[in-house]
């Protein structure tokens, strides 16, 4: 049992994690609502003073405001959809017996591990350029004009990419619910003569439920702040702007501060809308 | 009883699923064959598989052109760094949490868990700001720090869910022969804890090695790891497909390596033990 004595040096171990982690929440959240009252251009005079809730409403009724949440909830919609889908079919694939099932993992999984500003590019270049990337070649060979992916499909484009990094974490999770489905209900109910799609329907879906959740809720949480990925892609042009990007131009491009950190709390706001529900599940696994 | 399977289903299993993986990974592969190529092949029309003069130069080209080496050195010590501080501020806290717990453990583990959920960019400038008053605006020291602290609650929480599968009782016993407390942690649990401990460094040095909110806006020459290093070929010149390339193979090959040992505690890892 714990005694007096563990239980103050258990406190003391934990102090400089939790002091930390306090200040490194705090101070620049503090800051944040503090400019996001204040007319605050470093370029232009440094902070004149109160702006009251001017720079929320600015902010808000920015002709890019809207377009910009409307590009976020349509990547991140996009990416989502995507990787489910086809994170369940890869994971239910990968569960099956076959060989070299070791070496096909390894391969789906590598996308995870590449840098977001090298798979940004790569696709960027190497596979989407119009004249000399490798989509254009294929089009090209089937008769077809090459597309300006990056102008002309621009969103479609990001959300591709983005899948193909999110699409292994997605699979992996799955996977590792789809293994732990219980296999002699599954005999069950596969002598009883319950087809394939109702087998899938009511036994393997429900049983990834829960996965599925969580996958949603952790891809939402960094899909939301995606960066590196439209930074070197189209630089928020041709309708990518997204919510974090929209800040980031009016804080380091414009230089308004006051006006991008009204945009940065309305980003933490929207976060903490999804962390809620994910701090739920994680908080009632904690009890079992 | 196990499932017999009919070699003829396995087959077809395995040309399936080796069709899906290949496509999967067909874009590092060839970004990787576009490295050895030249730049006259990489673009060519039709593109060459594996027939082609496969040369180093190009490797040799982008080392020389941008010290490649610096760039590799920064963020091996913004990566090592960043998870060896904060594996030192987080063993201890762990550790106190998964073996004397109090009513608050679970409340502090969530709280720290949502300190992850701030938006970068919500605090981008405070952050800028509080660099260029400290000074370590583009320094090394200055990216370890804010690296390690947006990493913590992840080391917290995977070492937290492997340090809860030691048993206590054996804590219990060593206490009982008279061990101090630095013994207990030194001798009874550490040697216990070594496999969840390297592989939390292990995740926890991709995440940070790939990192590229902070990295890409707070460094500029002094300290830009590998992140920035590609970034500064988004504005090319002329041919650049197998320079790009050999680039990118250097930027995430040592990753790759390191990912495919870290896969089986990937899930753990990024789900806060919520799937194991």
């Amino acid at each position: 049992m714990a005694t007096q004595q563990s239980r103050s040096a258990a406190r003391l171990m934990m102090a400089p994690a939790v002091i930390l982690l306090l200040g490194w929440m705090l101070v620049p959240l503090i800051m944040t609502l503090w400019f996001s009252f204040r007319v605050y251009l470093p370029m232009r005079g440094g902070d004149q003073g109160w702006a009251g809730l001017d720079n929320y409403i600015r902010f808000v009724s920015s002709s890019s405001f809207w377009p910009s949440i409307q590009v976020t909830l349509i990547i991140v919609g996009g990416v989502l959809a995507i990787t489910i889908v086809f994170g369940i079919m890869l994971a239910l694939l990968l569960d099956q017996p076959m060989w070299g099932q070791g070496i096909v993992r390894i391969l789906v999984i590598a996308p995870f591990f590449v840098m977001p500003t090298v798979s940004a590019l790569v696709w960027k270049n190497i596979f989407m350029d119009p004249v000399n990337g490798l989509f254009a070649h294929l089009w090209k060979f089937f008769g077809a004009t090459p597309v300006e992916w990056l102008s002309q499909a621009s969103l479609q484009s990001i959300i591709m990419i983005v899948s193909w990094q999110w699409l292994p974490f997605a699979t992996l999770i799955l996977l590792t619910a789809v293994q732990s489905l219980d296999s002699e209900q599954m005999e069950a109910a596969e002598m009883d003569g319950a087809p394939v799609h109702k087998r899938f329907w009511f036994l393997t879906l429900p049983h990834l439920g829960r996965a599925i959740t969580i996958v949603v809720l952790i891809q939402t949480i960094f899909l939301l702040s995606i960066f590196a990925e439209i930074f070197v892609t189209t630089g928020g042009a041709f309708g990518t702007r997204t919510l974090t990007y929209l800040i980031f131009q009016r804080v380091l491009e414009s230089q308004n501060v006051g006006l991008g950190s009204a945009g940065g709390v309305y980003a933490i706001i929207l976060a903490n809308i999804v962390a809620i529900f994910l701090m739920r599940i994680v908080g009632k696994n904690l009890d079992k | 009883m196990a499932r017999t399977v009919t070699t003829n289903r396995k087959l077809i299993n395995t040309l399936i699923a080796w069709t899906i993986g290949l496509l999967i990974f067909f874009p590092i592969l060839w970004t990787i064959l576009t490295s050895f190529k030249t730049e006259a092949q990489a673009i060519s029309d039709p593109p060459v598989f594996l027939f082609f003069d496969w040369t180093l130069e190009n490797y040799a080209v982008v080392q020389e052109r941008s010290n490649y080496m610096r760039f590799l050195w920064n963020s091996i010590i913004i990566a090592g760094g960043s998870t060896v501080l904060g594996l030192i501020i987080a063993v201890p806290a762990a550790w106190s949490m998964a073996f004397v717990p109090s009513k608050r453990t679970k409340d502090i583990l969530l709280w720290m868990l949502s300190t992850k959920m701030l938006p970068a960019v919500g605090v981008l400038y405070p952050i800028y700001l509080i660099f260029i008053q400290l000074g370590i605006l583009d320094t090394r020291a200055g990216l370890v720090i804010v690296l390690m602290l947006i990493n913590l609650p992840i080391i917290v929480w995977m070492l937290y869910t492997y340090f809860k599968e030691i048993p206590g009782e054996i804590l219990e016993a060593a206490r009982m022969d008279g061990a101090s407390l630095k013994d207990e942690i030194l001798y009874v649990l550490t040697p216990m804890a070594v496999p969840g401990i390297a592989s939390t460094l292990l995740l926890n040095f991709i995440l940070a090695w790939n990192e590229a909110f902070w990295t890409l806006n707070l460094t500029a020459a002094k300290a830009a790891p590998l992140t920035a290093f590609i970034a500064s070929y988004s504005s090319p010149e002329g041919l650049f497909y197998a320079k790009l390339s050999a680039a990118s193979t250097m930027a995430i090959a040592p990753i790759l390596v390191l990912g495919w040992f870290s896969q089986k505690q990937l899930v753990r890892g990024l789900t806060f033990g919520a799937v194991k």
